[in-house]
């Protein structure tokens, strides 16, 4: 991190990046054209959306929207969609923690949200071409991963080793589980998917992801990981990789903090010099694992 | 049999950099196996006599609670099965099944523990790598324990803060 914060001018010229279209603070209206039910408890759901408005500037991999629910609140949410699919509806799987989650895992088709972004730094999967790839997610963390993973499938020839690695609670969690099913299929793909607990019918692996790590193929020194998930869990994972072999600064994370205004105005989301809502959400461990520990107030 | 049973001994990342004077010693204790997928290896309470060094296929780690089987752990290719047989009363605290075709390196506990006995020197360098194997677990269980995908960990909305 740098050891300062970022002038005021460059948090201006930031917000400057949006002058065009209505603004970084004013919502486009998007019509909720489906949902579809990705856990029961908590209830996770995801929403494919269109606009009614002029759309949204393309998504990369990793970046976020602020989805509103009209009259309830607005919250940060990643695009767990393919970012080279633009003729699709955008894609964000929402879990239910709170007011404002509820209320838009509660969208019906035919509700009118409201969506500000896309904000943030990609995942920058392009930057790993040529190297291996390893993908850990845990629990709702797997849905900004997706994208990111169909954008190394969309380009499959210009990696090297691609594994995906998904810890779940148990198997009733698993998110994706069809998506999961036919990347297991994919020859080009290694699947490992562990939960930390099971009945004795689950015939997959029990256990915290960190335990796939060593069974990871290529090699670790030429590979990018990209890790989202409790940060806990991130933290270890992290720790793990690095032990491994692979280069803290192609261990990248995503954080997630309570993001409100999302283009470095309002501070909610500031996180030691940074602002997780521009200069993140998706950071090299060597930049962020020092304060990794770091209790959110 | 026995140079390939070392080698095979050797190959595995428990051994890694064991000095190949005490692989060919625990080779003596080795023997190679195949066990189909579904059979149960031991169970809970059952003498502890041996443990498995997994070349191929997974093995799961399970209890029997009121509700059914509870799995409490898997371990796969590279990794190890068992450690009570190191340890009194070597007894086994969970039960362990087959959950594929394996193939596997087993040692046989007691011969280990005599050839232990009688050099420390190897007693210390397996008993650094069973400690370390066990810190890992600990380790994983912990994480485990903090149900790290539970409603605990998701970051609340601002207005629920």
């Amino acid at each position: 991190m740098s050891s300062q914060s970022p002038p005021i001018a460059e948090l201006r010229r930031r917000a400057a990046g949006f002058a065009t279209g209505p603004g970084p603070m004013t919502p486009v209206r998007y019509r909720v054209a489906g949902t579809r039910l990705e856990l029961a408890a908590p209830r996770t759901v995801t929403l494919a959306l269109v606009p009614l408005d002029e759309p949204l500037p393309p998504f990369r991999a990793g970046q976020f929207n602020m989805v509103w629910s009209f009259g309830v609140g607005e919250v940060a949410v990643s695009v767990s969609g393919d970012p080279s699919r633009t003729d699709t509806p955008l894609l964000h799987t929402v879990r239910s923690v709170g007011a404002v989650t509820a209320s838009l895992c509660a969208a019906q088709p035919g509700d009118v949200v409201g969506l500000r972004g896309p904000f943030g730094t990609p995942w920058g999967v392009e930057d790993a071409a040529g190297g291996d790839v390893v993908f850990v997610g845990g629990g709702i963390g797997v849905a900004p991963l997706r994208s990111a993973i169909d954008a190394v499938l969309a380009r499959r020839d210009a990696y090297g080793h691609v594994a995906v690695l998904i810890g779940a609670r148990s198997p009733g969690d698993l998110l994706y589980p069809d998506e999961v099913e036919s990347w297991s299929r994919r020859g080009d793909l290694q699947v490992e998917v562990t939960v930390d607990r099971a009945e004795g019918s689950w015939r997959g692996d029990v256990g915290v992801v960190t335990t796939l790590i060593p069974h990871i193929g290529g090699d670790p020194a030429r590979t990018t990981a990209f890790v989202c998930g409790p940060e806990v869990m991130m933290r270890f994972v992290a720790a793990a990789l690095v032990e491994r072999g692979v280069p803290a600064s192609r261990v990248r994370i995503s954080m997630e903090r309570n993001m409100k205004c999302g283009v470095a105005q309002c501070g909610h989301c500031q996180y030691g010099e940074s602002f997780v809502c521009t200069d993140g959400p998706v950071f090299g461990w060597d930049r962020v694992g020092p304060h990794f520990r770091v209790v959110e107030r | 049999m026995s140079a390939t049973l070392a080698e095979l001994l050797a190959e595995h990342r428990f051994f890694a950099d064991l000095d190949d004077e005490f692989v060919g010693v625990l080779a003596a204790c080795a023997h190679e196996v195949h066990v189909p997928g579904g059979t149960v290896l031991f169970e809970e309470g059952g003498p502890a006599q041996a443990c498995w060094f997994l070349r191929r296929g997974r093995v799961s780690v399970e209890v029997r609670t009121p509700r059914g089987v509870a799995v409490i752990a898997t371990v796969g290719p590279g990794q190890v099965l068992g450690w009570s047989w190191l340890f009194p009363p070597y007894r086994w605290h969970f039960d362990a099944r087959a959950l594929e075709d394996l193939d596997a390196i087993m040692l046989d506990g007691p011969c280990v523990r005599a050839r232990v006995e009688a050099d420390p020197r190897l007693g210390y360098e397996l008993m650094k790598r069973f400690t370390e194997l066990s810190i890992q677990r600990l380790q994983s269980t912990r994480l485990q324990l903090l149900d790290l995908y539970g409603p605990g960990h998701e970051l609340a909305e601002p207005s629920d803060r």
